[in-house]
């Protein structure tokens, strides 16, 4: 007890960036509430028929990174998961894969295997997922384990405390070392917006994000309420929209839990295509975290093809 | 995922508004809504054919076909309206106690309620507005201020401070085609509540609305007289405004025919209400939410084709975010959906009129002589209809007609400010004085501006949003009076005591 070993202590001095103050010289842009959450809740009026839906859902499989993150997992649930991700459903072969399937580090082997020859990647959430609060070190190894044992994405949690109490280098620097240690794999950054409170919080953790060197901003773990929302997303895609004027590079965004149902991924599909525009609607720069939301849409594209509802029991759970 | 994928030259202009996924057409229905094929006058509870013994069509502005045939009223017709209006007056509405006006008052917000979807598709039709916004703006609106001023019809006593409030008579109303029922409503709320009868002149554009609304006092029993609608052009409403029978004239419409009506009652004991035009300035500081105020921008002067009298058409906006403010700008309105109305996917409908459409055309013409640059993205606006594309006037001068006359179309006029000091005093170099917008993240600098816009209205980090508790009205050349709100209760009412 009395001893520490100092090579998993953190440094708490600060950081370079903090000692210079780097982000007191950077502001991010306002938000205003009201008229944020007006703006979602206009283009979720959006009106979908027909052919426009049915593309719409069959683009939303295509993004998806299909989810399992619970303590029971076991091998058994992630090879079927895997399964499901490659075929959405057993007979119709219109339909595409999902982007990816998104497991704890253990199962990423698992998932490598069962998933090999398809298109389908594997994400591993890393960096003491959810919480993000274990030491840096351990943080890096369990990104790098995990790219060892094949993960193709790395989904990181940003340090929310860090964050809340103006500490944005450290925010900054975490992603940044975890980006390198990401090597090839792509890295998305989980904001946790539901622990941001504010959407101005949001929109500065979405451009240090950013500038860190994320591939893509993430809203959620999941295990916080509330997850995605539209207006949330709003606030993202702007910050990307905002990187992309200033630098020609394009960010990609991932909405992650809260997502379950078909009309509300056509929503967010809406809001990308009349935020971004054409080029971010590609699993390449906008995928879902979702686990219910695939058998919703599997049942509205069902609806559209023979006119009828299935019931709920006719889609496999997984 | 490759690089080349993620990274582009950096001058590209502008971000891909594509065919990477269409939406369907998603059409409105509107076999529920039957029509007449005439429609004659509505005087004192029944449908009468005018004296005039003439019709005049309205068509459907975004196809040009006629929808109805609509009774003109002369002179005669007008008398026997207000005749009626002043028996319902004398006889019958006066004696109501303010509990029983208010009854009737929330059975016509209830049955326009029930029948929201029709009003609204007949909205549509008639003025060429988008569905979403005659289904989410007009129809609401117009049931909430039905709503709102049947609570005061019983406590008048209150809103004047232990004073008593009483009616003025009987009220000649007439209104403009931009918002036909939300404008009926506007008008015909506070003076029914604070009991005046009333006699409407809707525009002869959009009349199909206003006479839904006559069939609604007729299921709900309204006493015959109390509500009397005259269709007819200008003439129809010079003869309503002059008739010695009036005790009151609500107008609103263009600041010209205003003054007119302003110049003809002088003298007279006539009471009178003017809402007519505005050229409202939009002022856009450096702090402010910039995304949200692009959203304002285009809510401002795109809603309804920019027929909006408080329509912000002078963008301000500070010159250190002169360049993204446009770029972002650019970047919405090439995702505006212009075209059928009943698409409700659309965003811009059709013009209200072939005269309004020649109006904004000859005044983008003097904004292009005058040297200022115009833009507009690529719309594939339909071939039949009046249809005209959003557009934007960036390198514009304070003195150039285009910052300075009222265009009533979506036709934005950008200028740009240094100081706080100078955003007030170009957006105060107008002869309007309607309403105004101011977009910051600081408090202190939007009651700074507020308490300095000479504007009937100003709004802080919004735009065009309108509520039955809110007074309205302009400063200046832009009215007289206020509509909404305790205030309006004022402009119906003889205040005694």
């Amino acid at each position: 007890m009395q001893s520490k070993s100092p090579a998993v202590v953190e440094p708490v001095e600060p950081s370079p960036a903090r000692r210079i103050g780097l982000f007191s010289l950077f502001s991010s842009p306002t938000v205003d509430a009201v008229a944020l959450e007006e703006r979602a809740a206009n283009l979720a009026k959006r009106s979908l028929k027909k052919e426009a839906k049915v593309a719409g859902l069959k683009l939303a499989i295509s993004m998806m990174d299909l989810t399992t993150l619970e303590g029971k997992d076991t091998v058994g649930k992630v090879e079927q998961l895997c399964r499901k991700a490659r075929r959405p459903m057993e007979g119709d072969g219109t339909l595409p894969s999902c982007a990816a399937i998104c497991v704890y580090p253990n199962f990423v082997t698992t998932a490598k295997k069962a998933l090999e020859g398809s298109t389908v990647k594997v994400a591993s959430v890393a960096t003491a997922f959810p919480s993000g609060l274990s030491p840096l070190p351990i943080k890096l190894e369990d990104v790098r384990r995990a790219v060892e044992f094949g993960a193709d994405e790395i989904d990181m949690v940003i340090d929310r405390g860090a964050m809340l109490s103006g500490d944005y280098a450290k925010v900054f620097d975490e992603i940044a070392r975890t980006k390198e240690a990401c090597g090839p794999a792509h890295l998305k950054v989980i904001l946790e917006t539901g622990e941001l409170g504010t959407y101005d919080v949001v929109r500065r953790a979405s451009d240090i994000a950013i500038a860190a060197g994320g591939d893509f901003i993430k809203t959620s773990t999941g295990k916080v309420q509330p997850a995605a929302t539209l207006p949330v997303t709003l606030a993202m895609l702007e910050a990307i929209r905002d990187h992309w004027y200033a630098t020609g590079v394009r960010i990609g965004m991932k909405p992650a839990g809260g997502v379950r149902t078909a009309k509300q991924s056509l929503q967010y599909l809406v809001m990308v295509k009349e935020t971004l525009g054409d080029a971010w609607l590609t699993p390449d720069l906008f995928r879902f975290g979702a686990s219910a939301l695939l058998n919703d849409v599997l049942m509205q594209l069902e609806k559209e093809r023979t006119g009828f509802y299935q019931a709920s029991a006719d889609f496999s759970k997984e | 995922m490759s690089d080349i994928t993620r990274r582009e030259q950096t001058n590209e202009l502008a971000l891909q508004f594509g065919n990477a996924w269409n939406y369907a057409p998603s059409r409105e229905g509107t076999e529920q809504v039957s029509l007449k094929p005439r429609y004659e006058l509505f005087i004192d509870g029944a449908w009468t054919a005018p004296k005039s013994n003439r019709y005049f069509a309205t068509i459907n502005p975004a196809t040009e076909e006629t929808l109805a045939e609509v009774a003109e009223a002369n002179e005669e017709d007008v008398a026997r309206a207000v005749t009626g209006a002043r028996a319902a007056y004398d006889n019958v509405w006066r004696k109501l106690s303010g509990k029983e006006r208010a009854k009737y008052i929330y059975r016509i917000a209830r049955a326009l309620q029930e029948k929201a979807r029709e009003f609204a598709i007949v909205e549509t039709l008639d003025g060429g507005k988008p569905i979403k916004e005659s289904r989410d703006i007009d129809v609401p609106l117009a049931a909430a201020h039905f709503f709102y001023h049947a609570g005061w019809a019983d406590k008048l006593h209150y809103a004047f401070q232990g004073r008593e409030a009483r009616p003025l008579g009987v009220a000649g109303q007439i209104i403009p085609w931009n918002f036909p029922l939300l404008m009926a409503a506007w008008k015909i709320a506070p003076a029914l509540a604070c009991g005046n009868t009333v006699v409407l002149k809707p525009a002869e554009t959009t009349p199909l609305t206003a006479l839904m609304l006559a069939q609604i006092f007729q299921e709900i029993e309204l006493p015959p007289g109390v509500v009397n609608i005259v269709t007819g052009a200008g003439a129809t409403g010079a003869a309503l405004a002059a008739h010695p029978g009036i005790d009151k004239v609500a107008f609103t419409g263009s600041t010209a025919v205003g003054k007119r009506i302003q110049q003809a009652l002088a003298g007279s004991k006539k009471r009178l209400t003017l809402e007519l035009g505005g050229k409202a300035a939009n002022v856009v500081f450096a702090d402010a939410p910039i995304d949200q105020a692009v959203e304002g921008i285009v809510n401002g002067i795109f809603f309804n084709q920019g027929h909006v009298c408080c329509a912000g058409s002078r963008l301000l906006v500070e010159e250190s975010v002169h360049d993204i403010v446009v770029r972002k700008l650019q970047d919405r309105m090439r995702t505006l959906r212009v075209g059928d109305p009943l698409d409700k996917n659309t965003d811009v409908g059709a013009i209200n009129s072939k005269m309004q459409l020649g109006k904004i055309h000859e005044m983008v013409a003097a904004g292009e002589e005058e040297g200022a640059t115009r833009w507009s993205a690529t719309y594939d606006l339909p071939s039949k209809g009046f249809f005209f594309p959003p557009t934007i006037f960036t390198g514009a001068a304070q003195s150039c007609r285009i910052a300075r006359e009222e265009i009533f179309g979506p036709v934005l006029t950008v200028l740009t400010f240094r100081t706080p000091d100078e955003a007030i005093e170009k957006a105060n170099n107008t002869m309007y004085g309607l309403s105004a917008g101011v977009w910051t993240d600081k408090g202190s600098k939007s009651f700074y501006m507020a308490q300095r816009l000479e504007a009937g209205v100003v709004w802080a980090n919004t735009f065009n949003k309108f509520d039955a508790t809110s007074p309205f009205g302009g400063f200046k050349e832009s009215g007289l009076g206020r509509e909404g709100g305790r205030q309006g209760l004022a402009a119906y009412s003889e205040v005694v005591g």
